[in-house]
């Protein structure tokens, strides 16, 4: 992927608990179109990492191919990152948290990448709860080979030529309700103040978080017509679930009206608020979520926020019983058996 | 006995094959087994090979048992003693059953027409209607009807009962009940055959000591049992015949020695993926984060992982894939076996590409290139795949005993610690700083300073997206000195020399090695000597083009139809077309010595005209 080093420029930057200021957060600098909204997100996964005062280097970088996929270049220059082939990022990102369960891996795809080549990887990973956060740029074409239809791209979305998708979509939110998904949200590029906090919470959430994010092409796709473009997006834009992230440390601050917030403690300690903008709404209620959907999705309205969470459920380490220790610095001594229990193994053999 | 044809020859001590046929999912397994067990804890040396169908149940199915006590591992090609349980096959086994041999069959039912061979000795024993008899539950009865042809046999050919006993105690453990049934029936058909025929036959079994230091072991077993002794800690698979079984092990001894006595934690992660795509790019992701991982797979899944085996070969991620090869082209015969994918694993994906590969011959070899790949692979970044098949995979061999130096410690190559980088100036994960091709890495999660970006895509040498052409070529042409030096320290071939001085060269990998050696011994009968070099990795070591500089005419066996091995010798050494004469054997089944003998004699005998 493409990327070139960002210029320096001396600013009297705030600084984390570590420290560090943004900019320790940034990577190379972004050969996306000027205006893409996958450039917005990046600048909130900078952002959130930053205000979490993750050591960057504790992060590792997953990605597949396509535009969305090259961003991983683009944020956390001091951490690992892993740019694989197409589709394949989830099974990527699985093998290395099998490695090591104690880093905070992001994974960064696209609807090409993950609804249409990597649709079997996406929905594996989610079913196995990988614990990471799994960030879908959702643009409803392929940038990369000049506009096609993806298959997250709307039945009768048009293309830039004016031609009608004859397709439905495949929706990254419902399937991942559908297939247990513990921590599914949605967010839009053009909104970061609503994107950092789902971001946070995500990083935080023990298991696989979803965030499909509309981030609209400004190339092949922010024409009229199409229903990923900017100005569509702003029209049926529908929060449906506010939501703040409050560190384990930090003192709530109570800024909602008493009665209309839930509050949901994640394992870290840290505490994820939901305040509910729809009165129907309830994130803790899969079927309900679906349903909200549903019909909201007949609306045309594009429902965002943390749509559905479930802190309780094992994610893959638990499922396997696996330490905490990882295995990939594991101690030889741990590992082999050794030549007695070999030759004691081998009497069953003669 | 109340049959006697012509009987074979004199008599055959030690030194004959029975072949037991039956139908898949009669539960025959555990009877074969037996058997095979009773004659090696004997002392006597054996060989199995089980043909089996892609079924479940119904298709037919054969177990061909080589008493040798000059301890050769192949198979002969002919069968002595015929135990022929499948009315279905009962025409064509009696066919395969040599002159002056002996045919078994269940005669519950009289079959007149298996009496057509006046030079096979028929032998009728009434099983079915001996199980009905002290049996009363029908599905016991069926595999009752196994143990008794144990019993059978053993009369006939003169096995221990002493210890198909103890084998019928270790096998049922604590259930009496279990034993006590199994053993009934045993003594049930040996008693029988007691009764009614002159035992034994000239084909018998005699007590030696001549497997003191060996084991039985198949090769997948072995293998997974390698990965565990190597350090693995991560295993993504599909599941696929015939290389299920090597991921079977590994959790069986995962299971057994990697399950913290404390916490009761794995100190291991299995995984099985929802396809081959996946189960390599688990492998990639654990082997970048720096744990030893690897997936089992065969021919179907290395086709389907080359896009990622493509990738763990530029961006250097040491992975390990275990090919056990079956017979293709495409679903081919699943069950059955060939060294069909050697061109397909040497050179797997888009591009310029080359990977190491390691040949074990037998299980015990399979356990040591477990260790040996991931050594490999983490010493050189790079991808490297055992390269076995069914025959060495499935079947159990009799092998010297697995050896362990406690001592060994994994090296996990060239990478460095947060320590390391605190002494440098810069890190740049593609740099040479060695000149030997092999660049230095980090681990994720350790250090700022050694993190880099991992990608497909172009990239210079400090690993930093490029298409800029010198600096593509100079990791490309890197990756070359990378596999250059390999060829250096992948385990050499073994020199066989001949008895007498010779330009007549045999070169053979895998499971070709048995019949290769077997071959050399009956061609030396007739005063044919060839030199034999037994080719153990890819890409080939020096001494191959050694050997190929110093016989006129070498003999390449391949169990493929393309002679897919000599075109990797005429691709990648010094080797002539001209020069290597093909040896081939692809019909899936397990080879014998014969393909190699006639072989050579009419390739020699048309060189002389």
């Amino acid at each position: 992927m493409t990327s070139i080093a960002k210029p320096l420029i001396e600013k009297h930057l705030k600084k984390n608990d570590l420290g560090l200021t943004v900019r320790d957060y940034e990577g190379g600098m972004s050969t996306l179109c000027a205006g893409c909204g996958h450039d917005s997100v990046t600048a909130a996964l900078v952002q959130a990492f930053y205000e979490l005062s993750v050591e960057p280097h504790r992060a590792a970088k997953v990605s597949g191919i396509g535009c969305s996929s090259k961003t991983t270049a683009y944020f956390l220059g001091q951490s690992h990152g892993i740019n694989t082939v197409h589709g394949r990022m989830p099974s990527v990102a699985t093998g290395a948290a099998a490695a090591n369960g104690e880093l905070h891996y992001i994974g960064v795809s696209g609807d090409g990448d993950s609804l249409s080549i990597g649709l079997g990887q996406f929905c594996h990973a989610i079913r196995r709860n990988v614990n990471m956060l799994y960030i879908v740029e959702n643009n409803g074409v392929y940038g990369l080979t000049k506009g096609q239809f993806s298959a997250a791209a709307d039945l009768g979305s048009k293309a830039k030529k004016g031609e009608e998708n004859p397709l439905s979509p495949i929706d990254p939110v419902q399937m991942a309700l559908t297939l247990g998904a513990t921590f599914v949200a949605r967010g839009f590029s053009g909104d970061k103040k609503q994107l950092v906090p789902l971001i946070k919470a995500a990083i935080n959430h023990k298991g696989f978080a979803l965030l499909d994010v509309i981030s609209p092409c400004v190339t092949f796709n922010d024409h009229p017509g199409s229903t990923r473009s900017y100005a569509h997006t702003y029209e049926f834009y529908h929060p449906a679930v506010h939501t703040d992230y409050i560190q384990p440390s930090k003192e709530i601050v109570a800024d909602y009206e008493a009665g209309s917030s839930m509050n949901v403690e994640q394992h870290d300690g840290s505490i994820i608020s939901l305040r509910k903008i729809d009165e129907d709404y309830d994130p803790r209620d899969r079927g309900r979520a679906l349903e909200f959907l549903t019909q909201a999705g007949a609306r045309k309205e594009v429902v965002t926020g943390l749509l559905y969470l479930d802190e309780e459920k094992s994610d893959m380490h638990a499922l396997n019983n696996m330490p905490k220790e990882p295995l990939n610095t594991m101690a030889y001594e741990k590992l082999t058996p050794g030549s007695t229990a070999l030759d004691e193994l081998q009497k069953s053999f003669c | 006995m109340n049959v006697v044809a012509e009987a074979i020859v004199g008599s055959r001590i030690n030194d004959f094959v029975m072949k037991i046929a039956n139908v898949n999912g009669t539960g025959s397994a555990s009877a074969n087994g037996l058997l095979m067990k009773t004659v090696f804890r004997m002392g006597v040396p054996v060989v199995g090979k089980n043909l089996f169908p892609s079924n479940i149940q119904g298709l037919p199915t054969w177990y061909e048992i080589r008493v040798t006590k000059d301890n050769y591992q192949a198979r002969t090609g002919s069968v002595d003693l015929m135990v022929a349980m499948n009315q279905a096959t009962y025409a064509q086994d009696l066919a395969k059953t040599s002159p002056g041999g002996f045919f078994i069959y269940d005669s519950t039912w009289p079959r007149p027409e298996l009496l057509s061979r006046e030079d096979v000795n028929v032998v009728g024993v009434p099983l079915a209607q001996l199980c009905n008899e002290h049996f009363s539950v029908a599905r016991i009865r069926i595999l009752m009807k196994n143990m008794a042809y144990v019993g059978v046999v053993a009369a006939l050919i003169d096995l221990d009962m002493d210890v198909i006993h103890e084998l019928v105690r270790e096998m049922f453990g604590s259930k009496a009940n279990l034993i006590d049934g199994n053993m009934k029936a045993i003594q049930i058909g040996y008693d029988y055959v007691k009764d009614n025929y002159a035992c034994p036959l000239p084909l018998k079994v005699e007590t030696a000591d001549l497997t003191d230091g060996y084991i039985m072991i198949d090769g997948n077993q072995a293998a997974g049992l390698g990965c565990v002794y190597a350090g693995a800690t991560v295993g993504a698979w599909y599941p696929i015949t015939p290389s299920t079984s090597l991921m079977d092990g590994f959790k069986t001894y995962c299971d057994k020695y990697r399950v913290d006595p404390e916490t009761g934690e794995n100190n291991f992660c299995i995984i099985q993926a929802e396809d081959e795509l996946a189960s390599i790019g688990m492998v990639v992701g654990a082997a970048w984060n720096g744990a030893r991982a690897f997936t089992p797979t065969s021919g179907p899944g290395i086709s389907l992982m080359s896009e990622f085996i493509g990738f763990a070969y530029y961006a250097e991620v040491p992975i390990v894939l275990f090919n056990v090869q079956r017979t293709g082209p495409s679903t081919g015969l699943p069950t059955r076996t060939q060294q069909s994918d050697l061109l397909l694993c040497a050179y797997a994906s888009h591009g310029d590409t080359k990977h190491i590969l390691l040949f074990p011959a037998d299980p015990n070899e399979c356990f040591t290139s477990a260790v040996e790949a991931f050594e490999l692979a983490e010493g050189f970044q790079t991808p490297v795949i055992v390269v076995s098949d069914i025959d060495i995979g499935m079947n159990d061999w009799m092998v010297p005993k697995l050896e362990w130096d406690d001592n060994w410690k994994p090296n996990r190559g060239k990478v460095l610690s947060p320590a390391d980088l605190e002494k440098m100036d810069n890190f740049y994960r593609y740099f040479d700083s060695d000149g030997d091709g092999v660049p230095y890495r980090t681990l994720p999660g350790e250090s700022a300073k050694g993190s880099y970006f991992t990608r497909g895509s172009g990239h210079d040498e400090f690993g930093y997206y490029t298409e800029n052409a010198d600096k593509y070529i100079k990791v490309l042409d890197r990756l070359t000195l990378k596999l250059e030096n390999a060829a250096k320290v992948v385990p050499g071939p073994i020199l066989t020399k001949a008895a007498e001085d010779t330009k007549l060269g045999i070169i053979a990998i895998g499971s070709s090695h048995g019949p290769t050696l077997e071959a050399l011994d009956r061609l030396a009968d007739d005063d044919i000597h060839l030199d034999y070099l037994r080719i153990r990795a890819f890409p080939f070591s020096p001494e191959v083009d050694e050997f190929l500089a110093t016989h006129d005419r070498v003999f390449v066996v391949d169990q493929n139809r393309d002679a897919q091995l000599r075109t990797l010798l005429v691709n990648e050494t010094i080797g002539k077309k001209k020069q290597l004469r093909k040896l081939l054997w692809y019909s899936g089944k397990v080879a014998d010595c014969h393909f190699i003998i006639d072989g050579v004699k009419a390739d020699l005998k048309e060189g002389d005209e």
